[in-house]
């Protein structure tokens, strides 16, 4: 499997992505921004941090980047691509995934472990995984997912809703909301499914002695899927 | 030509960091602020001497990148 991480200005997951995608089988390259043109991959992953410091908006400077053009047709011809974090606020940015990321409702950087539901289980990503919640890592000052009422209506429709917000138990309520998230959004699919856009870090989950496991599950998964 | 724009948030939007700020003046004293809302200001020099055509291509830079239509409007306040 071969896969491919982007580096941006101001990323700073790209690194931890590189070592999770290897430890679980991925044959990864990391990308610069300034590249134009994709290796050939399998998965491209857009990676947490902060691209170009989050000047006008988080994503935007991002999305316009040089490799952006080759990234945007190769998940319009069905390639998977995946944005964590900053990633996710990049693919809303290039309007490949609908909405966007707002401040998180109390105004303050949010660093902790979140449990996570499942939504949506009929796609590439999460197939096979038998565990309902998964419990994964957030950090961030932008994560209160936010569309317009005829967006929410379409990604409802098309269950594009990817991951919620849950506590332990699995319960979705506003408690175990962290950021404000729009019913508890954690992460959402474009239609074909293709597209993974979600504010979690299961690549700070792949070691158990330094965090958990749960990123594990994902990855190798996701290798088991995409064989 | 210079072009002015400014960005604001839309009433349906929420804005923690206006909340933050209105709070701040609250308890500096200035008890009747009641709200606040905090945008952006562009001041765009562009190298087009017709006014239209220079404020043309501010909205399409208004759609393309300096505004999120989901949660922004934008206005263009001034040209010369």
């Amino acid at each position: 499997m071969n896969s491919s991480v982007i580096t941006f200005p101001g990323s700073n997951c790209d690194r931890d992505m590189h070592v999770a995608l290897k430890k679980f089988g991925f044959k990864n390259k990391m990308v610069w921004h300034n590249d134009v043109e994709l290796p050939k991959s399998d998965l491209v992953v857009l990676p947490g941090g902060f691209s170009y410091g989050d000047y006008l908006r988080c994503g935007s400077m991002a999305s316009k980047s040089k490799i952006m053009k080759s990234v945007i047709n190769f998940a319009n011809s069905g390639g998977l691509l995946m944005g964590i974090c900053n990633g996710f606020q990049i693919l809303t940015e290039t309007e490949l995934l609908p909405g966007i990321l707002l401040r998180n409702k109390h105004a303050e950087f949010i660093c902790k472990n979140v449990f996570v539901k499942i939504s949506d289980n009929k796609n590439s990503y999460f197939k096979n995984i038998k565990k309902k919640t998964l419990e994964l890592h957030i950090a961030h000052n932008e994560g209160n997912y936010f569309c317009s009422n005829e967006q929410m209506k379409e990604i409802e429709d098309h269950n594009q809703v990817a991951l919620l917000y849950c506590d332990k138990n699995g319960e979705i309520n506003e408690s175990s909301n962290p950021n404000g998230a729009s019913k508890n959004i954690a992460g959402i699919f474009n239609k074909k499914k293709n597209i993974l856009g979600m504010m979690p870090h299961p690549e700070r989950m792949v070691d158990v002695a330094l965090s958990g496991e749960d990123g594990s599950i994902f990855f190798k998964n996701l290798v088991n899927n995409l064989k | 030509m210079k072009i002015k724009i400014i960005i604001t948030l839309k009433e349906s939007v929420l804005d923690p960091q206006g909340k933050v700020v209105q709070q701040a003046l609250n308890g500096m004293g200035f008890k009747n602020v009641n709200e606040v809302r905090q945008g952006k200001f562009f001041e765009i020099n562009i190298d087009e001497k017709d006014q239209k055509k220079a404020e043309e291509k501010a909205h399409e830079m208004c759609k393309k990148l300096l505004a999120n239509l989901v949660i922004e409007d934008y206005k263009i306040i001034g040209s010369q």
